[in-house]
């Protein structure tokens, strides 16, 4: 009779929990839908996205080889920011795509329509970071295709490919869900625009993307130690090259970066109703 | 469990209240944006709230649809408190905001096939209950173009679409007629009186159109600097002026008096002449 008291509630809660998890998955797939039905319309931005890490690579890449100003052991300069240059295009792709985008929905009251249904907020946050991450797998490509042609010796193992597609999504969600932390605190287009300057740099130089830790100085190190950025080009870097030159094990950056996605969703999730106040 | 009797209540008899709030307010910072409101909502019924830019109508709607949490009193809507039981309110409500809420960057269709995933309709009824609001709105032939091409009229008719996919029992319209030329508001006004015809469904509206809201509500509120003024149906309020041929804006203006001074923020302003815009 006691075991029976015990068990009821115990029961209870283990199918609510699985029916909230059902809810949160079938959600996230369709706010996911929603976003990735958008850019099937629209596919432009991908292409001019894709201007800036050509760029990168083309100017900056070329002329750092030739100096040799930057030490990176038996790796050509090339090789060594292939991966950084792709890590800091997914970077500015996230940002500027997941809070500039919110605020647009919210002047427009299409947040709103979506808050008022019966949909988990954390689901409006994952899916967003899911697009994100399939908006930024065209980045993959581009940058692949680039550095083919610039002579980057790149590890085309199909498992290390998909290692590379893993942590290129893992790093669009935790970047896009910053971008949307920011968006449902400032709430207006303006100050968006003027933060998102303001952090991309910062996040981007306070990372190993285009030169080694080890070339820091002291505090710099701590920081990009803080940094997900650094886990993720850490991570590129042993998986994208065939010379892989990574500091820490992938299993490692990926649970940090995994660790670090869950932690800002939950956060951010917490804060997306503030959109629509 | 008294609340599940009454939500059962609701359905069975056509005349009783859906919606009903207690004491509801809202402040931000020191402003009372809505002090203590008392309304009641019957099953069936369209509900209009009117009052002057500032009044406190969206934030009473916001709080309804569950956007923005009460700061005191109660509210119940199909059974279910507001506050406590947000998601199964959310499930028995369509809401359509002021803004534009249908999403310009894809088809019409696109736009009503995930709200009807979001609702939880099921995969096997889905493509019937689509096509169905979109003949009922008389958007088959453009579905599948994309919204940003519809003209302002087509796009107020999607989003009415996308929130009534579900039949909720109350459907929210904040200023469904704002930005639409004559042509396009008649239209809107139709099909709010046929959705009551055919489905019963509760609507409570917002409007700054007086001889419309005079036309279709069964209930008006005038709302004031946050507070409920007066409340009745509008024959009878404009019976209780002492005037010959009284009309509702004559009632609007005898409660409210001179508003030039009042209303809203320059970035409300701002908004509302972008949504006009859009859609005009």
């Amino acid at each position: 009779m006691k075991r029976q008291e015990i068990d009821a509630p115990l029961k209870g809660w283990v199918n609510n929990s699985i029916k909230a998890i059902t809810e949160l998955i079938n959600k996230t797939l369709i706010i996911a839908e929603l976003e990735v039905r958008k850019l099937r319309h629209d596919p432009t931005d991908l292409v001019v996205r894709s201007i800036q890490p050509a760029l990168w690579l083309l100017i900056f890449g070329q002329v750092f080889t030739r100096t040799r100003a930057i030490p990176t052991g038996n790796l050509p300069y090339l090789d060594f920011m292939a991966p950084g240059i792709l890590a800091q295009s997914v970077l500015f792709v996230a940002i500027f795509t997941g809070g500039m985008a919110l605020i647009w929905e919210r002047d427009l009251g299409i947040v709103h329509k979506l808050l008022s249904s019966p949909t988990p907020r954390m689901a409006m946050v994952l899916g967003k970071s899911i697009a994100c991450g399939v908006r930024c797998l065209s980045q993959v490509f581009i940058i692949y295709g680039l550095s083919f042609l610039l002579g980057v010796k790149l590890n085309l193992n199909p498992i290390a490919f998909l290692k590379v597609l893993a942590i290129v999504l893992l790093g669009a969600g935790c970047f896009c869900t910053f971008s949307l932390i920011i968006g449902c605190v400032v709430r207006t287009r303006e100050r968006m625009t003027g933060i998102g300057q303001l952090i991309t740099m910062p996040l981007f130089f306070a990372s190993n993307a285009i030169y080694p830790i080890s070339l820091m100085p002291q505090w710099l190190k701590w920081i990009s130690h803080l940094n997900p950025l650094t886990y993720e080009v850490d991570a590129l870097r042993g998986a994208m090259l065939v010379n892989s030159a990574s500091l820490y094990s992938y299993a490692w950056d990926f649970a940090i970066l995994l660790l670090t996605l869950i932690s800002l969703t939950y956060i951010c999730g917490r804060l997306y109703p503030r959109v629509a106040m | 469990m008294i609340r599940l009797t009454e939500k059962i209540e609701h359905r069975r008899a056509p005349s009783s209240t859906v919606l009903e709030t207690e004491g509801l307010r809202r402040r931000f910072d020191k402003f009372v944006a809505v002090d203590s409101l008392d309304i009641s909502v019957k099953q069936g019924e369209v509900f209009g709230l009117l009052g002057p830019n500032g009044a406190g109508k969206s934030t009473v709607i916001k709080m309804l649809t569950t956007l923005l949490p009460p700061s005191g009193g109660r509210a119940y809507l199909a059974g279910y408190d507001i506050a406590r039981q947000p998601e199964n309110v959310r499930k028995s409500i369509g809401y359509v905001p002021q803004a534009l809420s249908a999403d310009g960057s894809l088809t019409g269709y696109e736009n009503l096939l995930i709200f009807a995933k979001l609702y939880n309709i099921a995969s096997k009824r889905r493509q019937r209950c689509i096509q169905d609001v979109l003949a009922f709105m008389n958007l088959q032939d453009v579905q599948h173009r994309l919204v940003r091409t519809y003209s302002g009229g087509m796009i107020r008719k999607l989003e009415i679409a996308q929130s009534i996919l579900h039949q909720p029992q109350v459907l929210f319209l904040d200023e469904p007629t704002v930005g639409l030329d004559p042509i396009a508001r008649a239209t809107v006004w139709q099909l709010v009186q046929q959705l009551r015809e055919e489905f019963g469904t509760t609507i409570f509206l917002t409007t700054h159109f007086l001889e419309e809201a005079d036309n279709l509500c069964d209930q008006v509120v005038i709302m004031n600097r946050g507070q409920v003024v007066v409340t009745g149906a509008p024959s009878d309020l404009k019976a209780s002026l002492e005037k010959d041929n009284a009309t509702l804006d004559d009632v609007f203006i005898h409660y409210t008096g001179d508003q030039l001074a009042s209303g809203v923020s320059y970035r409300e302003t701002a908004r509302n002449r972008r949504t006009a815009e859009r859609l005009g």
